[in-house]
């Protein structure tokens, strides 16, 4: 199953490696991954999501927390969580497509940021799945580019 | 008072307790050097980096101290890898100080550079790299502190010369604390009160218990649990030693050379108390059929260790010391129970399996000395009263099989990583530490060799050690696989070549000794036991003798291949 994990991390030199070499060393999976910095001075915040079963999961939550650099490990689908990634698409669009993919563009509601003769760069917000839905209904076009962010994500205010 | 890095570095080392240290120089680390006989602390040169962390890690095992080395940038660094991933494997408290070229080259292949902090990621508990002579102090004092606290572990430092040079004022950090690093030294009470009435329900109990009753020094509270309750007790390798050999509950170690009846016991037990062991694949075979009848109690300080490798009932994170005071404080609450009489069935019917099958070999008719016989002979010369360290292989199995360890600290082997090597040096570790003791390592023909330089090292601080060499001319463990498992091909085990190990001990002014007749074991032990000088006794065993009891790897603990 896939598991998004929210995992807090002093901002020292080797943090990412470290992470990454627990996965890579244990065999453990990676989908995404996005870093940044926090408001907190020092602290990052790292947005993994991974899959596995039940125990696997288990073993990644610990195994993080094991680190002496890990500060805080939650696991988001514990919980509802709201869930985003940033794409930037390069689409082909020739004076035929052009109306058709501003079409889409304005269904996801996503924005142009960039265009020219033949090309339109389009940025996409969204979960998962909406992402997946908007390549599908791109990639006839011609996808000439293609660059995602990783989710980003966290827990709601209101848990029902 | 501003001080250099260097000295900053060998005052820290004080203010931890450290007296001892091993060590070998060269370019990055000479500033520490020079200022090494002005401090307190006594250097021990030794002839292989890699030596310098057995050492350090034998000398932490023995003690529950914590071992310490320096060595230089480059070669120096990576030569300490494999110590650094024994010490790991076995969660041994060590700290390693490593040379690197000046920050300001870091990064632009210097000469003897190498990123040792990004090689030991996976095999420390934690790495540092020093970039600025005021963070040392501090980071010295959480170096020693995450090595010595929760599950133990490696922790290295990395010097950069500069840093070594450069002054700062000096204050040593008298507390520490991180909010990333919290280990939990104390129980659940709710979990242990379950963990007691599950065993006070249990008809079948068994103590299954490892390393980490010997690091938490819980010994002697398991010895009095399982006396009290009646319960009997199988260990893994790591944690022979915890409960006494000689005592009417021991079953021997389990696993793949356990013994019969400490197998039998996991096999037909109704709930297995396991104590600061993780499940290893030497210790369960195949997994899925590992303790098919028990609900399992599990005490592990390292949350990770639960759930691993086998589903459990009961877990409890905890010092495996705090946990096991408060379980026997939880069962004496339970006193309606008879606990002798309760257990005096199922006790009887483990007692019959050791008598059914106790550990044993073939006399034999060759007039070859049997390895076991030897490990007997030094068990009883000695009274169990010495350190034993081993190299790998079936010299180790027979040191853990056919000597009995009476008190923890006493047997220093290497078992996760089962490092061939590891115990001449760990020996010379152990004999700083414990100067008036006898220290022992038993090793194998092959083994020995891997370290042997260290005979320097033993023979210039006039470390005692006794090497006890089974020697058969063979990788005897790969030719015992290659026997029983790929039908006999001979493929590299052989050790034809093997030097004259009696003029080696002489050539580095040790004694040397040869024994090929098993009416001169016992002499001849005699003779070195008594002997203030290093010692090596080369002893020819029987070449083909197999280690049995046998689990072969992936079947199930019941699947022995017997004597």
């Amino acid at each position: 199953m896939r598991h998004v994990l929210s995992v807090l991390v002093e901002n020292e030199p080797g943090v990412l490696s470290r992470v990454a070499g627990l996965f890579s060393g244990r065999g453990f999976n990676i989908d995404t991954l996005n870093v940044g910095p926090t408001l907190e001075k020092g602290v990052s915040l790292m947005t993994i999501s991974t899959h596995g079963d039940e125990q696997i999961i288990e073993q990644i939550i610990k195994q993080l927390r094991k680190l002496i650099t890990v500060i805080k490990v939650v696991d988001l689908s514990d919980t509802k969580a709201g869930e985003r990634e940033m794409v930037l698409i390069k689409v082909h669009a020739s004076e035929n497509s052009r109306a058709e993919i501003l079409r889409i563009v304005d269904i996801f509601r996503c924005k142009v940021v960039d265009v020219s003769t033949d090309e339109l760069t389009l940025e996409v917000t969204g979960d998962q799945g909406k992402i997946n839905a908007i390549v599908n209904m791109l990639q006839r076009f011609g996808i000439k580019e293609f660059a995602r962010t990783g989710t980003v994500a966290m827990k709601r205010s209101m848990q029902f | 008072m501003e001080l250099t890095g260097a000295q900053i570095l060998l005052e820290s080392l004080k203010q931890e307790g450290v007296k001892h240290i091993f060590g070998f120089p060269g370019g990055a680390v000479i500033d520490i050097y020079d200022e090494l006989p002005k401090s307190s602390i006594q250097h021990f040169l030794v002839r292989h980096e890699q030596g310098a962390v057995h050492a350090a890690d034998g000398y932490a095992r023995s003690t529950g101290k914590v071992g310490g080395c320096l060595v230089t940038s480059g070669p120096g660094a990576t030569n300490t890898v494999t110590g650094i991933a024994t010490a790991y494997m076995d969660s041994i408290p060590v700290v390693i100080f490593t040379g690197q070229v000046p920050t300001a080259l870091i990064g632009n292949d210097a000469f003897q550079e190498v990123d040792i902090v990004g090689i030991t990621r996976p095999c420390t508990k934690h790495n540092y790299l020093i970039k600025d002579v005021r963070e040392l102090a501090h980071s010295i004092k959480e170096a020693f502190y995450i090595a010595s606290t929760g599950r133990p572990g490696p922790v290295l430092v990395d010097l950069p010369k500069d840093v070594m040079q450069a002054r700062t004022e000096f204050e040593y950090p008298k507390t520490i604390s991180l909010r990333s690093y919290n280990p939990n030294y104390t129980p659940n009470r709710k979990q242990v009160k379950k963990a007691a009435n599950l065993l006070a329900k249990a008809e079948r109990p068994l103590i299954y218990s490892g390393g980490g009753v010997i690091s938490s020094e819980a010994g002697e509270i398991l010895t009095r649990l399982a006396r009290r309750f009646s319960l009997p007790v199988t260990s893994t390798m790591m944690g022979l030693g915890a409960f006494p050999g000689n005592d009417p509950l021991w079953l021997g170690m389990l696993g793949m050379h356990g013994t019969y009846a400490a197998n039998m016991a996991v096999n037909n037990a109704d709930v297995l108390l396991s104590v600061g062991a993780r499940f290893d694949d030497r210790v369960t075979g195949k997994v899925n059929t590992f303790a098919p009848r028990a609900k399992i109690i599990h005490i592990d300080i390292d949350p990770t260790s639960i759930r691993k490798n086998v589903n459990v009932h009961i877990p409890i994170v905890s010092d495996c010391l705090n946990a096991l005071k408060t379980l026997d404080e939880e069962m004496g609450e339970i006193n309606a129970v008879q606990w002798e009489e309760k257990h005096s069935q199922w006790v009887k019917t483990v007692k019959g399996w050791c008598q059914e099958q106790p550990l044993r070999y073939e006399t034999g008719q060759s007039g070859k000395v049997k390895p076991q016989y030897v490990m007997e002979k030094i068990y009883e010369l000695t009274k169990g009263e010495a350190i034993i360290t081993t190299e790998v292989g079936q010299n180790q199995m027979w040191a853990a099989q056919f000597y009995k360890y009476h008190k923890p600290r006493t047997w220093i082997s290497s078992g996760g990583l089962g490092t061939m090597g590891y115990g001449f040096p760990a020996a010379i570790g152990a004999q700083v530490a414990n100067p008036g003791k006898l220290v022992i390592d038993v090793a194998g023909d092959g083994s020995i060799q891997m370290n042997i330089q260290e005979m320097a090292t033993a023979v210039c601080y006039n470390l005692p050690v006794k090497i006890i060499i089974l020697n058969n001319s063979y990788l005897g463990m790969v030719r015992q696989w290659q026997e029983l498992f790929y039908n006999k091909n001979y493929c590299a085990p052989c050790l034809d070549t093997a030097p004259d190990f009696v003029k080696l001990a002489e050539a580095y002014g040790a004694e040397g000794y040869l024994v090929e007749k098993t009416e001169d074991v016992v002499p001849v032990l005699n003779k070195v036991f008594a002997s203030p000088r290093t010692c090596i006794v080369d002893i020819r065993v029987e070449p083909e003798e197999n280690v049995y009891p046998m689990v072969p790897a992936g079947a199930s603990l019941t699947e022995m291949l017997l004597v």
